[in-house]
């Protein structure tokens, strides 16, 4: 934050307090007598289209509310920060009160969290008490993409059928959820062909799972090699790149033939954020065998 | 209330007729885009998947049309009405307050039809492009003339505390209104707002919250002087107090913008002064509530005879209370619990439907039988039911978003002995639920009065447009 200027900061103390001064002013002076005044409860004498003003005097809870409010801002602004460059009595600062907080969490819960990250992935995906932590870090953190029963949705993979892109032994999981991941299948419309081949792709990647498209599915096996680069020459992927296998029926993006002429010819591309600097490692550690043990 | 008086200058009520009537009709279509969105909250199918039907292009419909259609048009028509009376004069610049009208349903079209559209600058209560900006400084500035010309013309030596409410409304929102729009237009329905970062935040949180203390609040006091007073038959309470607050209000609402913005990028000193001067602003803004409900002492038995002081009297309650509940919501702990729920939206309810809505409701009763000329409304019985269904739809829909914020509040800061958070936010969402579905069904009760009025209203000026052609054809 930048120095505010010794200008700067008077005027913003000269002109808070003049207002309230002045309100304190008319307070005092609108209480006192004065010599011209109509007797209290009666009408000032003026009328306006019919409707006049008695001068009543000012309510006296009122008047106390007035001060106390008052009373209390300027005791607020000689204990925190307030009047201009003024750092308040008690040097309280928001991000000073954020550190305190994170500091107290930390000391209070970072020791349930380092215990976990001693035992294994694999061993904590059998403790019920971690499990039930992380599902409330993934509630908290995944489930906005990934759900909260972790099914996945169009784009977002499921995390409970086995099928892994990057690969789902626990340190592959964990270094996902830390790094993130960049999912990225290139457009092939220009070196596929025009829109039959495309077609014809399209009814060979059906054919895989075993299913038929409206294309020649033969013609298609012949271009796939422009495919195979990622997917391999046997369609099962490449967890390296995250290719997905395209044998096993299960599809991130569509498993119909719309979907996966779409995916041929535009191409997708899908991003996993990095968790590295909103989770500490010990949480992504939890988080990681409560993901690795939906898939037992 | 007579009009008749032979001393009596020639008024000028034709604007005033408009807007009043377009008071009634803009009540019902913004209510009801209200009334679709909270419906909308509870069931989402209800955008049919139309883009101009999505919650986040008709909310800020909603707030434009309620605001300043429905809330501007009663600022207008009694405004004009009360400036003439109380200056025993004509309004100045008849032609100008002519295009006053009509620039001002220009804007609301405008708006009507760009923000369904999606076209906004995204700045809350400002959404409206550059161009319809222009319009709006165009004819604001209009209505500053009509206004303080009326005044300088004036045939009373003193100027009445109305007009020193509506005048402040006005030079306010004018100033507001200039800087919080200046922006830089890249197409015709595309600008960018000329501050960034937390300087932006600032300047539209002055704007936001001023609107509230100048339009929303200063605007009705105004209304608040002249047809309490004018209805109850009685004088104002205290003219000590109608200076105290008036002064002390105006400069203390220019402070208390930052409250919007605790907890944020907004430096520390910014927050603790628009807190500080939040918490002074109670008694100020109490003042007018004191005033108004103490001009019926002595009168208290009309509060059981007429509908009409009831509202009024109501209102007055209703500002009460949200006025304790802002300075209360100002303070940074409460804030911590309250901001970005739902007892946020309950609280500007309980201003615009308790406090702003329901003043106008009740100065517009009053407004149309003077203005046509009859003894009363056709049915005073119908505007006992309008007060009813008014009062409980709104008592329901703050309630409901009390329970509502106050749960989400502290769901979002549960937290279990591990340290993570105890709920998701969809379980706060889900909680949530019955209590937007109580809101809907508050709303829709409002709502419902608005057609109560509508008839009445219609029913009222027609009558006395045929009690006049009766008159004219028969030769007494």
């Amino acid at each position: 934050m930048n120095e505010m200027s010794s200008f700067w900061s008077g005027w913003i103390t000269f002109i808070a307090l003049l207002n309230i001064f002045l309100c304190v002013w008319m307070l005092w002076w609108c209480q006192r007598k004065h010599d011209d005044d109509v007797p209290e409860g009666e009408s000032m004498g003026h009328s306006f289209d019919g409707i006049e003003e008695f001068n009543n005097p000012l309510p006296r809870w009122w008047l106390g509310m007035f001060y106390a409010g008052i009373v209390f801002a300027l005791l607020y602004l000689m204990l925190y920060p307030g009047l201009g460059a003024y750092k308040g009595a008690l040097g309280w600062t928001a991000v000073n009160q954020w550190e305190r907080e994170i500091q107290k969490a930390d000391n209070r819960y970072d020791r349930i969290f380092e215990d976990y990250a001693k035992v294994s992935i694999e061993d904590l995906s059998k403790d019920p008490e971690a499990v039930k932590v992380g599902q409330r870090l993934f509630g908290n953190n995944c489930a906005l993409c990934h759900g909260s029963d972790a099914h996945g949705a169009p784009g977002f993979p499921n995390l409970t059928d086995t099928d892994w892109l990057y690969g789902g032994d626990p340190e592959t999981i964990k270094k996902t959820i830390t790094f993130g991941r960049n999912g990225n299948m290139p457009t092939m419309a220009a070196a596929v062909g025009d829109t039959a081949d495309i077609k014809n792709v399209a009814a060979h990647v059906l054919s895989l799972s075993g299913r038929k498209g409206s294309g020649d599915a033969e013609a298609g096996r012949a271009k796939f090699a422009l495919c195979a680069a990622c997917h391999g020459q046997d369609a099962k992927g490449n967890k390296m790149l995250g290719a997905p296998n395209l044998t096993d029926n299960v599809w991130l993006h569509g498993g119909d033939e719309a979907s996966i002429i779409e995916t041929i010819t535009n191409g997708r591309s899908g991003a996993m954020p990095t968790f590295k600097d909103k989770l500490s490692e010990e949480k992504i550690h939890v988080l990681a065998a409560y993901v690795y043990s939906l898939n037992k | 209330m007579s009009n008749s008086d032979l001393t009596a200058p020639q008024y000028n009520f034709t604007v005033v007729k408009q807007f009043t009537v377009m008071t009634v009709v803009w009540g019902i279509v913004g209510m009801l885009v209200g009334v679709i969105i909270a419906a909308q909250l509870a069931w989402p199918a209800l955008n049919f998947d139309l883009p101009w039907l999505t919650y986040s292009r008709l909310r800020p419909l909603h707030t434009n049309i309620v605001i300043f259609a429905f809330g501007g048009s009663a600022l207008f028509a009694t405004s004009l009405y009360v400036v003439q009376r109380t200056c025993q004069t004509t309004l100045f610049a008849p032609k100008l307050a002519k295009f006053v009208f009509w620039g001002w349903q220009l804007v609301i079209i405008a708006a009507a039809i760009t923000l369904p559209l999606g076209f906004t600058t995204t700045k809350e209560y400002a959404e409206l492009e550059w161009p319809i900006d222009i319009l709006i400084e165009i004819v604001w500035i209009s209505y500053a003339i009509v206004f303080f010309g009326t005044i300088m013309t004036r045939q009373t030596s003193h100027i009445y505390v109305a007009n020193w409410f509506y005048g402040a409304f006005i030079l306010c929102i004018t100033i507001l209104h200039t800087v919080n729009s200046m922006e830089v237009p890249v197409s015709l329905w595309k600008s960018y707002s000329v501050y960034s970062g937390a300087t932006d935040a600032m300047i539209q949180w002055w704007y936001g919250h001023n609107a509230v203390g100048f339009f929303l609040t200063a605007g009705f006091l105004g209304m608040m002087y002249y047809f309490i007073p004018k209805r109850a038959e009685r004088p104002v309470y205290s003219y000590r107090l109608s200076i105290v607050h008036f002064w002390s209000l105006i400069s203390l609402y220019m402070w208390a913008g930052p409250h919007h913005l605790h907890y944020t990028a907004l430096p520390d000193w910014t927050q603790s002064l628009g807190m500080a001067f939040s918490l002074i602003l109670l008694a100020p803004s109490w003042g007018g509530m004191i005033n108004g409900i103490m001009t019926l002492s002595g009168a208290w038995e009309k509060l059981r005879d007429d509908p009409v002081i009831r509202f009024m009297v109501v209102a007055l309650s209703f500002y009460g209370m949200s006025t304790f509940e802002g300075p209360m919501m100002a303070i940074k702990t409460v804030n911590a619990l309250s901001h970005y729920t739902d007892w946020t939206v309950g609280h500007v309810h309980s201003g615009a439907l308790g406090w702003v809505a329901m003043i106008s409701i009740g100065a517009t009763y009053c407004l149309i039988p003077w203005l046509w000329n009859t003894k009363e409304m056709y049915s005073l019985k119908l505007v006992n039911i309008h007060f009813w269904l008014a009062t409980i739809g709104t008592v329901l829909y703050i309630a409901s978003m009390w329970v509502a914020g106050i749960t989400q509040g502290l769901m979002w800061r549960a937290i279990n002995d591990d340290g993570t958070l105890t709920y998701t936010f969809v379980e706060a969402l889900k909680a949530t639920y019955p209590y937007y579905v109580i809101r809907w069904v508050g709303g829709l009760l409002f709502l419902s009065g608005m057609f109560f009025m509508a008839f009445n209203t219609w029913k009222t000026i027609r009558g006395a447009s045929q009690t006049s052609t009766d008159a004219a054809a028969q030769p007494a």
